[in-house]
Protein backbone atom coordinates (compact mmCIF):
# COMPACT_ATOMS: atom_id res chain seq x y z
CA UNK A 1 0.00 0.00 0.00
CA UNK A 2 1.28 3.41 -0.88
CA UNK A 3 2.12 5.40 2.17
CA UNK A 4 -0.15 8.33 2.58
CA UNK A 5 1.31 11.48 3.98
CA UNK A 6 -1.42 13.26 5.80
CA UNK A 7 -1.17 16.98 6.26
CA UNK A 8 -2.31 18.17 9.64
CA UNK A 9 -4.38 21.21 8.89
CA UNK A 10 -5.38 21.76 12.50
CA UNK A 11 -1.78 22.24 13.59
CA UNK A 12 -1.14 25.71 14.95
CA UNK A 13 2.24 27.20 15.72
CA UNK A 14 3.89 26.41 19.01
CA UNK A 15 6.15 29.11 20.34
CA UNK A 16 8.50 30.00 23.14
CA UNK A 17 10.09 33.27 24.00
CA UNK A 18 12.35 34.83 26.61
CA UNK A 19 12.97 38.48 27.36
CA UNK A 20 16.75 39.05 27.35
CA UNK A 21 16.28 42.40 29.12
CA UNK A 22 14.94 40.80 32.29
CA UNK A 23 17.69 40.01 34.76
CA UNK A 24 16.16 37.09 36.58
CA UNK A 25 19.25 36.58 38.74
CA UNK A 26 18.43 39.77 40.62
CA UNK A 27 14.75 38.96 41.01
CA UNK A 28 13.42 38.36 44.47
CA UNK A 29 10.75 35.90 43.43
CA UNK A 30 10.62 33.67 40.38
CA UNK A 31 7.07 32.42 39.93
CA UNK A 32 5.67 30.12 37.31
CA UNK A 33 2.14 29.69 36.04
CA UNK A 34 1.26 26.57 34.13
CA UNK A 35 -2.01 26.43 32.23
CA UNK A 36 -2.80 22.91 31.08
CA UNK A 37 -5.76 23.27 28.78
CA UNK A 38 -7.61 20.64 26.83
CA UNK A 39 -5.88 21.61 23.59
CA UNK A 40 -2.85 23.70 24.53
CA UNK A 41 -0.51 24.07 27.51
CA UNK A 42 1.40 27.17 28.47
CA UNK A 43 4.07 27.94 31.01
CA UNK A 44 4.89 31.51 31.95
CA UNK A 45 7.93 32.35 34.04
CA UNK A 46 7.80 35.65 35.86
CA UNK A 47 10.59 37.50 37.60
CA UNK A 48 9.07 39.78 40.24
CA UNK A 49 5.78 39.99 38.37
CA UNK A 50 7.23 40.67 34.92
CA UNK A 51 7.11 38.09 32.14
CA UNK A 52 10.58 36.64 31.69
CA UNK A 53 9.83 33.68 29.45
CA UNK A 54 6.96 31.61 28.18
CA UNK A 55 6.27 28.46 26.23
CA UNK A 56 3.06 27.59 24.41
CA UNK A 57 2.51 24.09 23.05
CA UNK A 58 -0.09 21.40 22.40
CA UNK A 59 -1.37 19.29 25.27
CA UNK A 60 -1.85 16.10 23.33
CA UNK A 61 -2.93 12.94 25.05
CA UNK A 62 -0.32 13.10 27.76
CA UNK A 63 -1.72 15.58 30.27
CA UNK A 64 0.67 15.03 33.23
CA UNK A 65 3.73 15.35 31.06
CA UNK A 66 2.45 18.33 29.14
CA UNK A 67 2.93 20.52 32.21
CA UNK A 68 6.55 19.39 32.40
CA UNK A 69 7.00 19.79 28.64
CA UNK A 70 5.57 23.30 28.60
CA UNK A 71 7.90 24.34 31.42
CA UNK A 72 10.95 22.81 29.72
CA UNK A 73 9.89 24.53 26.48
CA UNK A 74 9.74 27.90 28.27
CA UNK A 75 13.10 27.28 30.00
CA UNK A 76 14.70 26.32 26.66
CA UNK A 77 15.35 29.94 25.70
CA UNK A 78 16.78 30.83 29.09
CA UNK A 79 19.78 29.93 31.23
CA UNK A 80 17.58 29.43 34.27
CA UNK A 81 17.32 26.10 36.05
CA UNK A 82 14.07 24.71 37.31
CA UNK A 83 15.36 24.70 40.90
CA UNK A 84 15.40 28.50 40.94
CA UNK A 85 11.58 28.65 40.81
CA UNK A 86 10.10 29.92 44.07
CA UNK A 87 6.44 29.18 43.49
CA UNK A 88 4.49 27.35 40.84
CA UNK A 89 0.75 27.46 40.25
CA UNK A 90 -1.22 25.15 38.01
CA UNK A 91 -4.39 26.25 36.26
CA UNK A 92 -6.72 25.19 33.49
CA UNK A 93 -8.60 22.03 32.71
CA UNK A 94 -5.66 19.82 33.72
CA UNK A 95 -4.52 21.87 36.73
CA UNK A 96 -4.61 18.82 39.01
CA UNK A 97 -2.14 17.22 36.62
CA UNK A 98 0.70 19.59 37.38
CA UNK A 99 2.64 17.38 39.81
CA UNK A 100 5.26 19.97 40.77
CA UNK A 101 2.82 22.85 41.36
CA UNK A 102 2.60 24.33 44.87
CA UNK A 103 -1.13 24.82 44.40
CA UNK A 104 -3.81 25.20 41.77
CA UNK A 105 -6.18 28.06 40.97
CA UNK A 106 -9.13 27.98 38.58
CA UNK A 107 -8.62 29.30 35.08
CA UNK A 108 -11.41 31.85 35.61
CA UNK A 109 -9.45 33.70 38.28
CA UNK A 110 -6.24 33.32 36.26
CA UNK A 111 -7.64 34.54 32.95
CA UNK A 112 -9.11 37.66 34.55
CA UNK A 113 -5.80 38.39 36.29
CA UNK A 114 -3.82 37.59 33.15
CA UNK A 115 -6.01 39.73 30.88
CA UNK A 116 -5.59 42.58 33.35
CA UNK A 117 -1.84 42.19 32.89
CA UNK A 118 -1.50 41.61 29.15
CA UNK A 119 -4.25 44.05 28.06
CA UNK A 120 -4.00 46.60 30.88
CA UNK A 121 -6.07 47.48 33.94
CA UNK A 122 -8.91 49.12 31.94
CA UNK A 123 -10.18 45.68 30.88
CA UNK A 124 -13.59 44.91 32.44
CA UNK A 125 -14.91 42.12 30.23
CA UNK A 126 -12.76 39.10 29.42
CA UNK A 127 -13.87 36.48 26.97
CA UNK A 128 -11.81 33.33 27.07
CA UNK A 129 -12.47 31.03 24.16
CA UNK A 130 -10.32 28.04 24.81
CA UNK A 131 -9.97 24.60 23.37
CA UNK A 132 -13.08 23.14 24.91
CA UNK A 133 -15.19 25.78 26.58
CA UNK A 134 -16.05 29.45 26.65
CA UNK A 135 -15.93 31.67 29.69
CA UNK A 136 -17.22 35.19 29.93
CA UNK A 137 -15.75 37.11 32.87
CA UNK A 138 -16.19 40.57 34.29
CA UNK A 139 -13.44 41.90 36.48
CA UNK A 140 -12.39 45.04 38.31
CA UNK A 141 -9.32 47.20 37.81
CA UNK A 142 -7.17 44.76 39.75
CA UNK A 143 -8.21 41.78 37.64
CA UNK A 144 -10.42 40.38 40.40
CA UNK A 145 -13.44 38.50 39.07
CA UNK A 146 -16.76 40.21 39.80
CA UNK A 147 -19.04 38.11 37.63
CA UNK A 148 -18.36 35.07 35.52
CA UNK A 149 -20.25 32.67 33.40
CA UNK A 150 -19.27 29.25 32.20
CA UNK A 151 -21.14 26.75 30.11
CA UNK A 152 -21.24 23.00 30.49
CA UNK A 153 -18.87 20.88 28.52
CA UNK A 154 -19.41 21.26 24.84
CA UNK A 155 -16.84 21.96 22.17
CA UNK A 156 -19.33 23.90 20.07
CA UNK A 157 -17.86 27.21 19.07
CA UNK A 158 -14.45 26.56 20.59
CA UNK A 159 -10.89 26.05 19.46
CA UNK A 160 -11.26 22.30 19.12
CA UNK A 161 -14.28 22.78 16.87
CA UNK A 162 -12.23 25.08 14.67
CA UNK A 163 -9.43 22.52 14.47
CA UNK A 164 -11.84 19.80 13.40
CA UNK A 165 -13.35 22.10 10.82
CA UNK A 166 -10.00 23.16 9.41
CA UNK A 167 -9.09 19.53 9.05
CA UNK A 168 -12.37 18.66 7.36
CA UNK A 169 -12.03 21.44 4.78
CA UNK A 170 -8.29 21.05 4.32
CA UNK A 171 -7.49 24.61 5.28
CA UNK A 172 -4.62 25.29 7.72
CA UNK A 173 -6.23 26.54 10.92
CA UNK A 174 -4.10 29.69 10.92
CA UNK A 175 -5.54 30.68 7.51
CA UNK A 176 -9.18 30.12 8.39
CA UNK A 177 -9.69 33.74 9.48
CA UNK A 178 -8.36 35.32 6.29
CA UNK A 179 -10.01 32.84 3.96
CA UNK A 180 -13.40 33.24 5.63
CA UNK A 181 -13.44 36.85 4.40
CA UNK A 182 -12.59 35.94 0.79
CA UNK A 183 -16.24 35.49 -0.09
CA UNK A 184 -18.47 37.37 -2.54
CA UNK A 185 -21.31 37.63 -0.08
CA UNK A 186 -21.41 36.85 3.62
CA UNK A 187 -23.39 33.59 3.93
CA UNK A 188 -25.87 32.76 6.69
CA UNK A 189 -24.42 31.03 9.72
CA UNK A 190 -24.56 27.25 9.80
CA UNK A 191 -27.51 26.25 11.95
CA UNK A 192 -25.46 24.53 14.63
CA UNK A 193 -21.98 25.05 16.00
CA UNK A 194 -22.00 21.52 17.37
CA UNK A 195 -18.87 20.06 15.85
CA UNK A 196 -20.56 16.85 14.74
CA UNK A 197 -23.65 18.52 13.27
CA UNK A 198 -21.66 21.32 11.70
CA UNK A 199 -19.40 18.80 10.02
CA UNK A 200 -22.30 17.03 8.36
CA UNK A 201 -23.90 20.36 7.48
CA UNK A 202 -20.62 21.50 5.92
CA UNK A 203 -20.35 18.45 3.70
CA UNK A 204 -23.94 19.11 2.63
CA UNK A 205 -23.14 22.72 1.76
CA UNK A 206 -20.06 21.70 -0.21
CA UNK A 207 -22.19 19.27 -2.17
CA UNK A 208 -24.62 22.09 -2.90
CA UNK A 209 -21.74 23.93 -4.53
CA UNK A 210 -20.62 26.30 -1.78
CA UNK A 211 -16.94 27.17 -1.90
CA UNK A 212 -14.69 26.22 1.00
CA UNK A 213 -14.38 29.90 1.89
CA UNK A 214 -18.17 30.25 2.03
CA UNK A 215 -18.44 27.31 4.41
CA UNK A 216 -15.66 28.72 6.59
CA UNK A 217 -17.45 32.06 6.70
CA UNK A 218 -20.72 30.37 7.68
CA UNK A 219 -19.01 28.44 10.46
CA UNK A 220 -17.07 31.45 11.78
CA UNK A 221 -20.33 33.40 11.87
CA UNK A 222 -22.10 30.62 13.77
CA UNK A 223 -19.25 30.55 16.32
CA UNK A 224 -19.37 34.32 16.75
CA UNK A 225 -23.14 34.15 17.30
CA UNK A 226 -22.82 31.43 19.89
CA UNK A 227 -20.08 33.26 21.73
CA UNK A 228 -22.14 36.44 21.65
CA UNK A 229 -25.17 34.71 23.19
CA UNK A 230 -23.05 33.96 26.26
CA UNK A 231 -21.54 37.44 26.36
CA UNK A 232 -24.97 39.03 26.05
CA UNK A 233 -26.07 37.45 29.29
CA UNK A 234 -23.20 38.77 31.35
CA UNK A 235 -23.18 42.16 29.59
CA UNK A 236 -20.20 43.80 27.98
CA UNK A 237 -18.54 46.77 29.61
CA UNK A 238 -15.46 48.35 28.06
CA UNK A 239 -12.68 47.57 27.66
CA UNK A 240 -13.42 44.25 26.07
CA UNK A 241 -10.60 41.74 25.72
CA UNK A 242 -10.36 38.24 24.33
CA UNK A 243 -7.98 35.59 25.56
CA UNK A 244 -7.30 32.05 24.46
CA UNK A 245 -6.51 30.71 21.03
CA UNK A 246 -9.69 31.88 19.33
CA UNK A 247 -8.64 35.50 19.88
CA UNK A 248 -6.14 34.86 17.05
CA UNK A 249 -8.86 33.84 14.61
CA UNK A 250 -9.85 36.99 12.74
CA UNK A 251 -12.77 35.20 11.12
CA UNK A 252 -14.51 34.88 14.47
CA UNK A 253 -13.20 38.03 16.19
CA UNK A 254 -14.07 40.40 13.31
CA UNK A 255 -17.58 38.97 13.15
CA UNK A 256 -18.04 39.15 16.91
CA UNK A 257 -16.87 42.76 17.28
CA UNK A 258 -19.81 44.36 15.39
CA UNK A 259 -22.26 42.27 17.46
CA UNK A 260 -20.64 43.43 20.69
CA UNK A 261 -20.33 46.99 19.42
CA UNK A 262 -16.95 47.46 21.05
CA UNK A 263 -13.46 47.13 19.69
CA UNK A 264 -11.50 44.21 21.09
CA UNK A 265 -8.46 45.38 23.05
CA UNK A 266 -5.10 44.79 21.41
CA UNK A 267 -1.97 43.36 22.94
CA UNK A 268 1.59 42.59 21.95
CA UNK A 269 1.44 39.34 23.90
CA UNK A 270 0.33 35.93 22.77
CA UNK A 271 -3.35 35.74 23.83
CA UNK A 272 -2.98 32.08 24.73
CA UNK A 273 -0.65 32.79 27.65
CA UNK A 274 -3.18 34.90 29.61
CA UNK A 275 -4.18 32.08 31.97
CA UNK A 276 -0.62 31.04 32.74
CA UNK A 277 0.42 34.68 33.17
CA UNK A 278 -2.42 35.17 35.65
CA UNK A 279 -1.33 32.08 37.56
CA UNK A 280 2.25 33.34 37.76
CA UNK A 281 0.95 36.70 39.03
CA UNK A 282 -1.07 34.96 41.74
CA UNK A 283 2.11 33.10 42.64
CA UNK A 284 3.91 36.41 42.96
CA UNK A 285 1.11 37.83 45.14
CA UNK A 286 1.25 34.76 47.38
CA UNK A 287 5.05 35.02 47.66
CA UNK A 288 4.72 38.65 48.70
CA UNK A 289 2.29 37.53 51.39
CA UNK A 290 4.96 35.20 52.67
CA UNK A 291 3.31 32.05 51.43
CA UNK A 292 6.12 31.03 49.12
CA UNK A 293 8.47 28.26 50.05
CA UNK B 1 -18.73 37.98 42.77
CA UNK B 2 -21.57 36.48 40.76
CA UNK B 3 -20.66 32.95 39.80
CA UNK B 4 -22.90 31.78 36.96
CA UNK B 5 -22.82 28.05 36.30
CA UNK B 6 -24.58 27.32 33.05
CA UNK B 7 -25.98 24.41 31.18
CA UNK B 8 -27.77 23.90 27.94
CA UNK B 9 -30.59 21.48 27.33
CA UNK B 10 -33.26 21.09 24.68
CA UNK B 11 -35.27 24.03 25.97
CA UNK B 12 -32.54 26.64 26.28
CA UNK B 13 -29.56 27.88 28.25
CA UNK B 14 -29.93 28.13 32.03
CA UNK B 15 -27.81 29.32 34.91
CA UNK B 16 -27.46 28.81 38.62
CA UNK B 17 -25.98 31.91 40.17
CA UNK B 18 -24.16 32.12 43.49
CA UNK B 19 -23.56 35.61 44.79
CA UNK B 20 -20.33 35.03 46.73
CA UNK B 21 -20.63 38.47 48.31
CA UNK B 22 -23.79 37.31 50.08
CA UNK B 23 -22.78 33.71 50.74
CA UNK B 24 -21.39 33.23 54.22
CA UNK B 25 -20.48 29.58 53.71
CA UNK B 26 -23.14 28.28 56.11
CA UNK B 27 -23.66 25.17 54.01
CA UNK B 28 -27.48 25.02 54.18
CA UNK B 29 -27.61 24.54 50.40
CA UNK B 30 -25.32 21.49 50.60
CA UNK B 31 -27.91 19.50 52.50
CA UNK B 32 -30.91 21.00 50.75
CA UNK B 33 -29.97 20.03 47.21
CA UNK B 34 -31.25 16.54 46.40
CA UNK B 35 -28.46 16.10 43.83
CA UNK B 36 -25.63 17.36 46.09
CA UNK B 37 -24.65 19.98 43.56
CA UNK B 38 -23.11 22.37 46.11
CA UNK B 39 -20.10 22.10 48.35
CA UNK B 40 -18.63 24.62 50.76
CA UNK B 41 -14.93 25.29 50.34
CA UNK B 42 -12.62 27.19 52.68
CA UNK B 43 -11.40 29.44 49.93
CA UNK B 44 -13.13 30.64 46.79
CA UNK B 45 -11.33 28.88 43.91
CA UNK B 46 -12.19 31.79 41.63
CA UNK B 47 -10.93 34.39 44.07
CA UNK B 48 -7.85 32.82 45.68
CA UNK B 49 -6.82 35.87 47.67
CA UNK B 50 -10.11 36.23 49.59
CA UNK B 51 -9.79 33.24 51.96
CA UNK B 52 -13.31 32.99 53.30
CA UNK B 53 -15.59 29.93 53.16
CA UNK B 54 -18.03 30.00 50.28
CA UNK B 55 -20.44 27.65 48.50
CA UNK B 56 -19.53 26.59 44.97
CA UNK B 57 -20.91 24.09 42.50
CA UNK B 58 -18.79 20.98 42.98
CA UNK B 59 -16.19 20.49 40.25
CA UNK B 60 -17.57 17.10 39.25
CA UNK B 61 -21.08 18.55 38.93
CA UNK B 62 -20.26 21.61 36.82
CA UNK B 63 -20.35 19.67 33.58
CA UNK B 64 -23.40 17.65 34.62
CA UNK B 65 -25.86 20.34 35.69
CA UNK B 66 -28.05 19.48 32.74
CA UNK B 67 -28.85 16.17 34.41
CA UNK B 68 -28.52 17.12 38.08
CA UNK B 69 -30.79 20.15 37.98
CA UNK B 70 -33.42 18.84 35.60
CA UNK B 71 -35.58 17.13 38.31
CA UNK B 72 -36.09 20.53 39.98
CA UNK B 73 -36.70 22.44 36.79
CA UNK B 74 -40.42 21.75 36.25
CA UNK B 75 -41.01 22.84 39.84
CA UNK B 76 -39.84 26.35 39.08
CA UNK B 77 -43.32 27.80 38.74
CA UNK B 78 -45.04 25.62 41.36
CA UNK B 79 -42.86 26.14 44.40
CA UNK B 80 -39.49 27.63 45.15
CA UNK B 81 -36.46 25.46 44.63
CA UNK B 82 -34.83 23.70 47.60
CA UNK B 83 -31.47 25.42 47.24
CA UNK B 84 -32.97 28.90 46.83
CA UNK B 85 -35.29 28.23 49.77
CA UNK B 86 -32.48 26.97 52.00
CA UNK B 87 -30.22 29.95 51.43
CA UNK B 88 -31.13 32.45 54.14
CA UNK B 89 -28.65 34.96 52.79
CA UNK B 90 -30.38 34.96 49.40
CA UNK B 91 -27.18 34.16 47.59
CA UNK B 92 -28.52 31.49 45.24
CA UNK B 93 -30.69 32.23 42.24
CA UNK B 94 -31.75 30.39 39.10
CA UNK B 95 -32.49 31.61 35.62
CA UNK B 96 -35.30 29.16 34.87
Amino acid sequence: MAEEKKQEFWRWTESNWANPDVDWKRARFITVGIDVGSVSSQAVIMADGEIYAYGNMRTGSDSPNSARNALSFALEKTDMKEGRIDYCIGTGYGRVNVPFANRSITEIACHARGANFIYGPEVRTVLDVGGQDIKAIQCDEKGKVTNFLMNDKCAAGTGRGMEVFADLLGVPVTEVGDRSFQVDKEPDAVSSTCVVYAKSEATGLLRKGWSINDVLAAYCRAMAERIYSLLERIGVTPAFAMTGGMAKNKGVVNRLVPMVGLEAAKTMWDTQIAGAAGAALFGHALCLRGKGK
Amino acid sequence: MLANYGYEDGSGVFFITIDTGRCDGCGACVGACPAQVFIVVDEDPHDPLREEPVAVVAADKVKKLKYECSPCKPAAKAASLPCVEACKAGAISHSW
